[in-house]
């Protein structure tokens, strides 16, 4: 039998099921896995004790035949996530003790369903960032590099340690979140299946909100049916957030393997951005083949005002971010800097406790939301908005699934990009558009660069079509028959 | 506009132009957007859940009870309801705001216009109208006077509901000012959505004054924060309009500006310029959905409305024959109005209202009780005129009736019994009385013969002293005319 951690999370469930092995045999192996790779930095906490607890827990109900979907399978948690008892820093310097007395909701389900907990995740400072470099505890090692140099690479952001983790065998599977494409860039990155479900498919009870209106949560894992496996786990109507959908909830992994002959895949020429990586275009143009050769008619669509989306991201996001993060004055928890007058109190504390990237973004999003700008820019984004989420209604009815690009890259140096916030930013410029639109997209990693390093194609359905999505992501990924591994083995 | 109103100063009349905002706390027993308790006088931050305290990730749900309220409330005054309604977002700094924004409603208020019809003392209504009630969360408290170098924070009342009332600028003095912040709570309590507690702060006002030469352009305002009684309402009002005359009339130009006023002083004082106003950087609450309202959830509403004071008014009117000025004394109070009812019932409404009015009200003020806590029941009272009207006593010995059913809380009929205090309408036995005080009184008899009829009070009152006040008064009366004409 091949090493525990070289398993997916439907192989290791299976062997849990048939009592090949336990789970605390398994957790072991992996708290070993993440004690070996600390020089990636993925993990802002390790919680071996917990996830062992977990695991002798599960092993028990296991014994008595009570395992759940998730029993004994150890997983990452974005550090996004409230975790009950279990510090939960989203990355910043202002939350770096906090422990809430609370579980998200999200998480409450996968420990419902019996998962380990291995610890907890790596991200840019509050999920604002596309290379894990905005982390207040420093930033996460890409497992993968260039053939060509032994350059340390990000693995994209802000679910970079989440990414990471997967990429490394050091977790089956790991929670993301998703705002601009904070779960499919990184999954890109690290040659990974990283999936944002529709937004009100998961709740965001408990998850540190960055920008309300596209903040949701995700699976990220090595395979297709991982993710899909995760996923089932993680969605689900929560009265706790009233943007969260009161819908039936399908069986994702009913219709994997499921052939795709006579769907419709639109094809979206916009999204041959300039500059784009010439090899990524080479592989979409490969994507489009594997799904015509497995039966799907290709189709163009118009998604005409895609170059207007990362502009009104980067409006809308911001606007939501400067005002979530209001609450973080130091008044009730987190860090408090002292100073002489309450003004005092707030600039130090909220001066000291964020970082650059997360006061550039209060600072921009203060800005579009102040008097003689609000219409100009705030108003403005979310006319593209509608204008954009209508341009993708308008495409379904014509196709069933949309197929693009994740990044226009692929994963870069530590340092490259700090001085480049534009080209920082058009990372997202092809995750963005799902987003502001709120439909569901994901990321599955579909080939090699000619420098060795993983790139992933992207698909997006429509609202609650998470089914379609799966079933044409798993036959990309059976198609792309992506085995290559960070470490150079296959 | 009447004339009265206007103010006089060194160049002419003044006339001053009044709008108010009132915060009003919805009566639910949830906050607006958490599950926690809203009594009043909990231990501080006994009553704060993790949404209120802004805790990581916490969301928002909107209290139903709280749509419910705002519309009963848009109902009671006749406003437009709009079915669908937004949150907003309003940011700023302040360390009894956890979340660092108050969530409100912006653009588009749950309510729209209506109107409130106000009587004035002499006789005169107008009807005033508002412009909008919308939703929002009450911020906390900081307290400032527990540690002379600290300043503490109770978050009780954080994300407390209070609608804000807004008025639009047709009030023309303090005393209409009175008269629609005492009409406002009226209504507000009839319809059981805010207690109108004023002292507790349940009730709070904010007061938008500017000045005028009479049919002039608006003047300049300054707006008056967190006024906690009608009274100071009033004063604010008042000083603030003099003030703003004589900056004027001194040359000066009243600068746009948020004001406080000094209840100990009875002055007002500034707070902030325009100039440092906040920017709110109001958008939309992307945590909260559009409140769309069904027609059903109104039509509901509007069906279990009570009787308000302006309708159960004209009923007392026409359906008792009060005057006008009763009927607006009697309605000014849910409670009241209850009372009255319950006593009025299968008795002379007209003498019914007469007691409650005076001897009742006179009673309770005396002891500072409310009539919720009135000793004497509604049915004792009606009980008591029914007495009167039944002659078994005099209008003289209710009085005293009515003084031990205070201090005993006893039946009208069983204190007339056992104080022996049935009327003496035996015209037999009155006869006989009368002939007494006659034959006393021979001087009394030369008098009333000579032109003198006033004096026949003196027989009167000699027949009353003999009974002990028992006699009938009308019978006394007819009895002694007819002797003494004899």
């Amino acid at each position: 039998m091949a090493a525990l951690t070289e398993l997916t999370l439907a192989e290791a469930k299976e062997g849990l099921a048939k009592g090949e092995f336990s789970s605390k045999e398994i957790t072991e192996t992996y708290i070993a896995a993440i004690e070996s790779a600390r020089d990636l930095n993925a993990f802002v906490s390790e919680t071996p004790e917990r996830a062992l607890a977990d695991a002798e827990a599960s092993d028990k109900r296991r014994a008595v035949g009570e395992a759940g979907a998730l029993d004994g399978l150890p997983i990452a948690i974005k550090d996004l996530f409230c975790t009950k008892g279990v510090k939960s820093t989203a990355s910043s310097h202002m939350l770096e003790e906090f422990v809430p007395p609370y579980e998200s909701t999200v998480t409450s389900q996968m420990v419902d369903a019996g998962m380990v907990m291995l610890g907890k995740t790596n991200l840019d400072e509050f999920a604002m960032g596309s290379s894990n470099e905005t982390s207040y505890f420093g930033p996460v090692v890409n497992p993968w590099k260039r053939k060509s140099d032994d350059q340390p690479l990000v693995p994209g952001g802000s679910s970079g340690g989440s990414a990471a983790a997967v990429a490394a065998r050091l977790c089956l599977a790991a929670t993301g979140t998703d705002t601009g494409g904070s779960i499919r860039q990184p999954a890109s990155f690290c040659g990974i299946v990283g999936m944002k479900p529709t937004y009100g498919r998961c709740s965001r009870w408990g998850i540190v909100a960055f920008a309300s209106s596209l903040d949701q949560a995700g699976p990220m894992a090595r395979t297709v049916q991982d993710a899909a496996i995760l996923l089932q786990s993680m969605v689900g109507f929560d009265p706790k957030d009233t943007t969260s959908a009161e819908l039936p909830v399908p069986d994702f992994q009913a219709v994997l393997g499921q052939d795709i002959k006579g769907m419709k895949i639109g094809i979206p020429s916009e999204y041959r951005i300039e500059g784009t990586d010439p090899e990524i275009l080479a592989l979409w143009d490969q994507g489009i083949k594997w799904l015509q050769d497995a039966g799907a008619e290709a189709v163009e669509v118009s998604l005409a005002r895609t170059k207007y989306a990362l502009p009104a991201y980067y409006i809308i996001a911001p606007a939501e971010a400067s005002s979530n993060l209001a609450r973080y004055d130091g008044m009730r928890y987190g860090l408090r800097v002292d100073g002489e007058t309450l003004a005092d109190v707030y600039e130090n504390t909220r001066g000291e406790g964020f970082g650059s990237e997360v006061r550039r973004r209060i600072l921009m999003g203060t800005y579009v939301l102040s008097v003689g700008y609000y219409d100009a820019y705030y108003i403005k984004a979310q006319k593209v908005r509608k204008l954009i989420a209508d341009e993708f209604s308008a495409a379904f009815e014509q196709v069933d699934a949309i197929l693009t690009p994740t990044v226009p890259s692929a994963a870069f140096a530590h340092g490259e990009k700090s001085d480049d916030l534009l080209g920082m930013y058009l990372n997202d410029v092809m995750t963005v558009p799902a987003s502001l639109a709120g439909l569901p997209g994901i990321s599955v990693p579909a080939g090699l660069s000619s420098d060795g390093l993983p790139l992933g194609l992207q698909l997006i359905t429509k609202a609650f079509d998470e089914e379609t999505l799966f079933r044409v992501a798993s036959v990309l990924e059976q198609s792309a028959g992506f085995t290559a591994r960070p470490d150079g083995g296959a | 506009m009447t004339e009265k109103n206007l103010i006089k100063g060194q160049t002419g009349d003044w006339e001053v132009v009044i709008g108010l905002e009132v915060h009003a706390q919805v009566i639910a027993k949830a906050k607006l957007f958490s599950g926690a308790d809203t009594s009043f006088g909990a231990e501080p931050n006994e009553q704060v859940s993790l949404v209120d305290a802004a805790m990581p990730g916490m969301l928002p749900v909107i209290n139903k009870k709280a749509l419910e309220q705002a519309v009963r409330t848009g109902l009671g005054i006749k406003a437009q309801i709009n079915r669908f309604s937004v949150f907003d977002r309003k940011n700023y700094f302040y360390p009894d705001l956890p979340q660092g924004y108050q969530i409100s409603q912006f653009s588009d208020p749950i309510v729209g216009e209506g109107e409130i019809i106000i009587d004035m003392e002499d006789g005169e209504s107008r009807t005033v109208g508002i412009t909008r009630i919308h939703l929002e969360q009450d911020a906390g408290k900081s307290v400032h006077d527990m540690d002379p170098r600290s300043t503490y924070v109770d978050l009780n009342r954080s994300g407390v509901t209070l609608m804000e009332i807004v008025s639009e600028p047709d009030l023309r003095s303090a005393d209409e000012a009175a008269a629609y912040l005492t009409k406002l709570r009226a209504i507000l309590r009839y319809l059981g959505t805010c207690d109108g507690n004023m002292e507790q702060g349940s009730m709070r006002c904010d007061a938008n004054i500017s000045v005028r030469k009479p049919g002039g352009d608006l003047g300049t305002r300054c707006e008056i924060k967190n006024v906690n009684s009608i009274r100071f309402a009033a004063q604010a009002i008042e000083y603030e309009a003099r003030r703003q005359i004589e900056v004027i009339e001194g040359g000066g130009t009243i600068d746009q500006e948020t004001r406080l006023f000094d209840a100990n002083k009875g002055v007002t004082r500034s707070m902030r310029s325009k100039e440092e106003a906040h920017d709110y950087r109001y958008f939309p609450d992307p945590d909260l959905l559009p409140v769309n309202l069904s027609e059903e959830f109104v039509e509901e509403i509007r069906a279990s409305l009570p009787e308000l004071p302006d309708e159960k008014k004209d009923r007392f009117v026409a359906e008792f024959g009060l005057s006008a000025y009763d009927a607006d004394v009697l309605v000014a109070e849910r409670a009241i109005a209850e009372y009255f009812e319950e006593a009025a019932d299968g008795q002379d409404a007209k003498t019914v209202a007469n007691w409650v009015t005076s001897d009742l009200f006179g009673y309770l003020n005396k002891e500072g009780l409310e009539i919720t806590d009135s000793p004497v029941a509604a049915k004792q009272l009606g009980a008591l005129v029914g007495l009167i009207s039944d002659s078994t006593i005099s209008g003289r010995i209710a009085r005293d009736v009515f003084a031990e059913m205070c201090a005993s809380g006893k039946d009208p009929a069983d204190i007339v019994e056992e104080k022996g205090l049935k009327q003496v309408s035996d015209s037999g036995e009155l006869e006989g009385i009368v002939d007494e005080v006659i034959a006393k009184g021979a001087a009394q008899v030369e008098q009333y013969k000579s032109g003198n009829e006033k004096i026949i009070g003196w027989f009167v009152g000699q027949v009353m002293q003999a009974t002990k006040g028992r006699a009938n008064p009308q019978m006394v009366n007819e009895i002694l005319r007819k002797k003494l004409a004899g």
